[in-house]
């Protein structure tokens, strides 16, 4: 059940090729082997690579000061794997995690919720085909998930338009920054009216001088 | 005539009891209070949801994220060198020690952590010893201010102001140092730092002393840590405790001494392990794990040896400037450099770091080139974190300050 063995700068790594045996795996290097501590699991995104996801165990041993790594594979259309809270507790809030960032539900979890992100938020952020810049959510109020607001502000050099000495921000004075923010502020009002609710300060009115 | 007659007079709140039948008491309904993410005692945006029974916990819930910055996401989107700032922002309050770690890892990646140089391998030492002390400094004063010792906290900022300001003289910035490069140090100690840093340890030491006049015996102190938050032995492997946590619950675990990295083999300094598993057992670890520090910064500034602090590597540390301006291949080197980062291989490796906190992990998975395809920081405040729910139920409303303060967690690296 234990696939190919590699080693890379000192530390082994174990591919298991079937994921369903990670229980019965995990247990015997507990039980057996000595690796009586779960470090860490983490997760792989390989997008548009079939099986998409790894899940990656890191284990030690307190006995034998030995590291073992151990990898196993998800596909995308299953998105599913057995727990090991069983085995370790610690597991608990690493495999929340991974469910929060990557969406791979772990069966038999006690309480898989959402841990990092808020509870209803609709995306996994940590996929390859999530956006850096975020997705607006449908939930303005919870939280602020506008695309990040790389022009506008007063310490942003705005990019484009005119030359560099009046973009610089120290530079710039309130009055035509107002013009460059707005078109910020009528994209949030935009998302007010279409939820009916309030949502952060409404565009800035301009002076009459 | 004149007679005596006894009359029993009841202290108030036994006047009251005895007038209230035990079958009176009947048991009423469990509270919910909100404890945090805003409240000075979970040390920035903890949140946790407790069940009250009176004043006894029944059941807790510790909501985290409220720091969620998505630093994993932003590292696999720039080179490796462009991460260093980010990694300050971790744990905020030992910000030299995380740089160190994460080139560690990155340089483990590339297979040039044995060739660093020694002069650069003792000043890292150096600047990891330096923020345990820092961190440990804070992490007493604020959880002897929230058991109610208001003056330790100062005392223990004294000494952290002067860590600081040898922070601000070796790295420019005072909190954000972002001090460390991939191969080397972005530059070497300036001219009498070395005196500077060993006036501090002479200084802190007394400093410590006074710490522990103020709190090891102080009978309020006590009452309120001793055979509070009992972690046994088993609970603190099972829930993955790492660093101070582990220690003080009795497990003789310092990856410096277990996995020695850079020039700890070199140095001599003991380790302190604990057998409670209480507040007070952690307390006392972090004081002596202070006095063992300023023992290694000691020994380095003795034995710091001379010579560059970079691997004479123009692919991974940038060539000097005056080159860069006046030689081609220098120029070459320079711009693949900042444009591409360094050319690391493809494959997969785990760095562990023993940070003031805890395991301090970087997992980088890489394809090759010069951004990871996946960069996985394992932090020890989320996973110290997690015994919260197992830990808190049975104890009172006052003992969640004192675990809270004692386990010394940092919420800028738990949400990462």
């Amino acid at each position: 059940m234990a696939g190919e063995r590699i080693e890379f700068r000192g530390e082994i790594t174990l591919e298991i090729t079937d994921a369903e045996q990670i229980t019965d795996i995990c247990s015997y290097a507990k039980t057996d082997l000595g690796f009586d501590y779960l470090v860490d699991i983490s997760s792989l995104d390989h997008y548009g690579e079939d099986p998409r996801f790894t899940i990656v165990y890191h284990l030690y041993g307190y006995g034998h000061h030995q590291n073992l790594r151990l990898k196993t594979s998800v596909s995308e259309e299953k998105g599913e794997l057995p727990t090991i809270t069983a085995i370790w507790r610690t597991a608990d809030w690493h495999e929340r995690e991974i469910y929060d960032m990557m969406g791979i539900r772990f069966r038999g979890h006690p309480d898989l919720r959402r841990i990092l992100m808020w509870e209803g938020y609709p995306y996994f952020p940590l996929r390859k085909d999530f956006p850096l810049a975020g997705k607006p959510s449908e939930l303005p109020e919870v939280a602020f998930t506008e695309p990040a607001p790389l022009q506008g502000g007063p310490f942003v050099t705005i990019a484009g338009g005119k030359d560099t000495i009046a973009r610089e921000p120290r530079v710039r004075i309130p009055e035509s920054d107002a013009l460059e923010t707005n078109s910020r502020l009528e994209r949030r009002r935009d998302i007010k009216e279409a939820h009916g609710q309030s949502y952060g300060p409404g565009p800035i009115e301009p002076k009459n001088s | 005539m004149s007679s005596t007659q006894e009359i029993e007079v009841l202290e108030p709140a036994a006047r009251v009891m005895a007038k209230t039948t035990p079958e009176e008491d009947l048991p009423g309904d469990k509270m919910v209070l909100n404890m945090g993410p805003s409240h000075p005692a979970t040390h920035g945006v903890l949140r946790i949801v407790l069940e009250l029974d009176g004043e006894i916990i029944t059941k807790a819930a510790p909501d985290i994220g409220y720091l969620h910055r998505g630093d994993e996401k932003i590292a696999e989107n720039m080179t490796y060198t462009q991460f260093i700032p980010y990694t300050d922002r971790l744990d905020y309050l030992a910000p030299l020690a995380n740089n160190v770690a994460y080139v560690l890892a990155v340089e483990k990646l590339l297979g040039i952590d044995k060739q660093l140089p020694n002069r650069c391998q003792f000043i890292r030492v150096i600047c990891s010893e330096l923020s345990r002390v820092s961190s440990h400094l804070l992490g007493l004063g604020s959880f002897a201010m929230d058991v109610g010792a208001m003056t330790v906290f100062l005392h223990t900022f004294t000494e952290r102001e002067k860590i600081y300001n040898l922070c601000e003289s070796l790295t420019g910035a005072r909190f954000t140092t972002s001090y460390t490069r991939i191969g080397g140090l972005s530059r070497d100690l300036p001219p009498g730092w070395v005196e500077q840093c060993r006036k501090f340890c002479n200084e802190v030491l007394v400093n410590i002393d006074e710490t522990e006049t103020l709190l090891t015996r102080n009978r309020i102190f006590v009452d309120r840590t001793q055979d509070v938050g009992v972690i046994s032995r088993e609970e603190a492997i099972d829930f993955g405790l790492s660093g101070p946590n582990l220690r003080a619950s009795g497990v003789n675990h310092d990856l410096r001494k277990q996995h020695p990295y850079l020039v700890y083999d070199q140095l001599d300094f003991d380790v302190p392990v604990g057998s409670n598993g209480d507040c007070y057992d952690r307390y006392l670890l972090r004081i002596e794990e202070m006095r063992q520090s300023v023992r290694l910064l000691e020994q380095c500034l003795e034995k710091l040896p001379g010579g560059p602090v970079n691997v004479p590597d123009m692919k991974i540390v940038l060539p000097p400037k005056d080159r860069v301006l006046t030689r081609m291949e220098e120029l070459i080197h320079h711009f693949m450099n900042v444009t591409q980062g360094v050319n690391a291989p493809p494959g997969e490796v785990y760095f562990a770091h023993e940070n003031p906190k805890g395991e301090l992990g970087f997992y980088i998975y890489s394809k090759g080139g010069g951004t990871p395809h996946r960069l996985k920081i394992r932090s020890p405040s989320f996973v110290n974190l997690s015994i919260l729910s197992q830990l808190l139920p049975g104890h009172m409303v006052s003992d969640v300050v004192a675990i809270l303060g004692s386990l010394d967690f940092v919420m800028g690296e738990c949400d990462r």
